[in-house]
């Protein structure tokens, strides 16, 4: 016997104390929403004490996030206090199966701003300029393998091929071997019966055997004059001439996660706009300037990273609530981003919206990604060539997504696309 | 009401009147400057509204307070040292005639 849960229903009537936004099970049907809604109007700084991943603090106001994410002295991502995402079992390596990959994503400053400004010129407009063509002239090639007419998964042959022939790019990783890069940005974030590894030791063993590869290509390169890629770029700043093999593996784990899962799911939930919102993709194929501000749209209304974490320093007053020193607090972007108060119909795909740069899907302070102009060209080069070739896209059948409350995006989008 | 001229990296010019005591970002986007994009709305939190203040102002304009515009000034590429976020300057009748210079993208 299966019953049909409302969650609409669950979510008014459950005592809010109850209320646990991080259950896998929402993602993976798209039932979060009415929880956050609750959240957002009556406890928009919300406890929650007991949970798969301990006690922690939800925030899911778009004002709410942007303060903590600012107030980076106070809340830290670094990993020597905890993690940056809300499962410790991952990424936190004080725990049994979290493994040491420091980054800067996981680091306070000092430190954060060095590693950080070492990678940044990589995806600074300037270098994004001369990378374009390339991109463009992937993208076309990737596009005009697609079968017409026929029902193909837009995630693997559009979404992960072309950020992951990016990724190789950046990294100038042979592309003949590519998909290895999807596969470790998948196995980063694994756990055990995810769909993606069967056990810890599956994910560790995968995991150095990336390290080994990596290790050897920093040292050829190393050896080499420097060139434009990321792994040489590294292996000859200045900056980071006492990098650690640990802290070379940590970089590298974050571009390769931080440059394809976000773009791969960018990508997919552009497509689901595209087809759910006809109206909207009308608009742009009859106005192709609008695509830049439908690309900032789609990243919002996706929201390919549903949360960041940080872990309180000490003890402070937030939201008329006393979080205290150690706390997980959990910026919820994916609630932000629906937030009726900052967002008119927030719900709605508007590919003309106003302002639709101002979105919670990058992040905002210290720790913005670094790579959001990199994002914002390849998914606007995506549809650009789209546009040049197809006239219509359709999901035509059931979608899978990520089994995830950090990685929101999809696993399977079947579609047909028309001249 | 200030005048304020941003002129883009291939020295375009723009020159806007901007409602006194407003910031230089909102100066603009209000009125279309294409260049500063403001993402985070003026919380000092995205650093993509970067600008040089001219060589002209440089003694005259305030500098950037510590805290906050210090430390995302100092993570961008392009940092100078009359870098400044256009959020974080109040235009007073003082800075009418301020002249701003854009960098090649914000980032």
């Amino acid at each position: 016997m299966t019953t049909i849960v409302n969650h609409e229903e669950l979510a008014r009537s459950l005592p809010i104390e109850k209320i646990d936004v991080s259950q896998i099970d929402l993602y993976v049907r798209d039932t979060m929403h009415p929880y956050f809604k609750r959240l957002r109007d009556e406890a928009p700084v919300h406890y929650l004490k007991e949970s798969a991943y301990g006690p922690f603090w939800s925030i899911t106001r778009f004002n709410d996030c942007v303060a903590i994410d600012t107030n980076h002295k106070v809340f830290s991502s670094d990993a020597s206090v905890g993690s940056f995402v809300l499962d410790d079992a991952t990424l936190n390596p004080t725990t049994e199966h979290g493994l040491y990959m420091p980054n800067f994503l996981g680091m306070d400053p000092p430190r954060h701003d060095i590693h950080r400004k070492a990678v940044s010129p990589a995806v600074a407009p300037e270098n994004l300029e001369k990378l374009e063509p390339l991109i463009r002239e992937r993208s076309g090639r990737v596009l005009d393998d697609l079968p017409v007419g026929e029902t193909f998964n837009w995630v693997d042959r559009v979404s992960i091929e072309l950020t992951t022939l990016m990724l190789a790019t950046l990294l100038d990783f042979p592309l003949e071997q590519r998909r290895r890069l999807t596969r470790w940005s998948d196995v980063v974030t694994a756990s055990p019966g995810d769909g993606f590894i069967d056990s810890w030791e599956q994910r560790k063993n995968e995991l150095l055997e990336c390290k080994a590869v990596f290790k050897d290509m920093f040292a050829e390169r190393a050896k080499l004059p420097p060139k434009a890629d990321l792994i040489s770029m590294l292996a000859h700043s200045p900056e980071m001439a006492d990098i650690t093999e640990d802290e070379f593996m940590g970089t590298l784990a974050l571009l390769i996660v931080g440059g394809n899962d976000t773009t791969r799911n960018s990508m997919s939930g552009s497509a689901m706009a595209a087809s759910k919102y006809p109206v909207e993709f009308e608009k742009v194929k009859s106005n192709l300037a609008l695509i830049p501000n439908a690309v900032s749209e789609a990243i919002r209304w996706q929201t390919p990273i549903a949360h960041m974490r940080r872990t309180a320093l000490s003890d402070i007053e937030f939201g008329g609530q006393q979080i205290r020193k150690g706390d997980k607090v959990v910026m919820w972007y994916i609630s932000a981003n629906r937030d009726e108060r900052v967002i008119e119909r927030p719900f709605e795909f508007i590919a003309d919206r106003k302002n639709a740069r101002h979105h919670m899907s990058f992040g905002f302070g210290i720790h913005r990604c670094v790579g959001n102009r990199l994002a914002e060209m390849q998914v606007r080069i995506l549809w650009e060539e789209f546009f040049k070739r197809f006239s219509q896209i359709e999901v035509v059948g059931e979608v899978k997504r990520i089994p995830s409350n950090l990685i929101h995006g999809y696993i399977n989008i079947p579609v047909q696309v028309r001249r | 009401m200030p005048k304020v001229t941003f002129i883009t990296h291939d020295g375009k010019e723009f020159t806007v009147d901007a409602v006194a005591e407003s910031s230089a970002m909102e100066a603009a986007t209000h009125n279309f400057v294409p260049g500063i994009d403001g993402d985070c709305g003026g919380s000092v939190a995205c650093g993509t509204c970067h600008v040089f203040v001219d060589n002209a102002w440089a003694g005259k304009a305030p500098q950037p307070a510590e805290g906050a515009e210090k430390e995302m000034l100092l993570l961008l590429d392009n940092y100078e040292p009359h870098s400044r976020l256009a959020c974080q300057i109040k235009l007073t009748d003082d800075l009418d005639g301020l002249v701003l210079r854009m960098p090649r993208g914000q980032h």
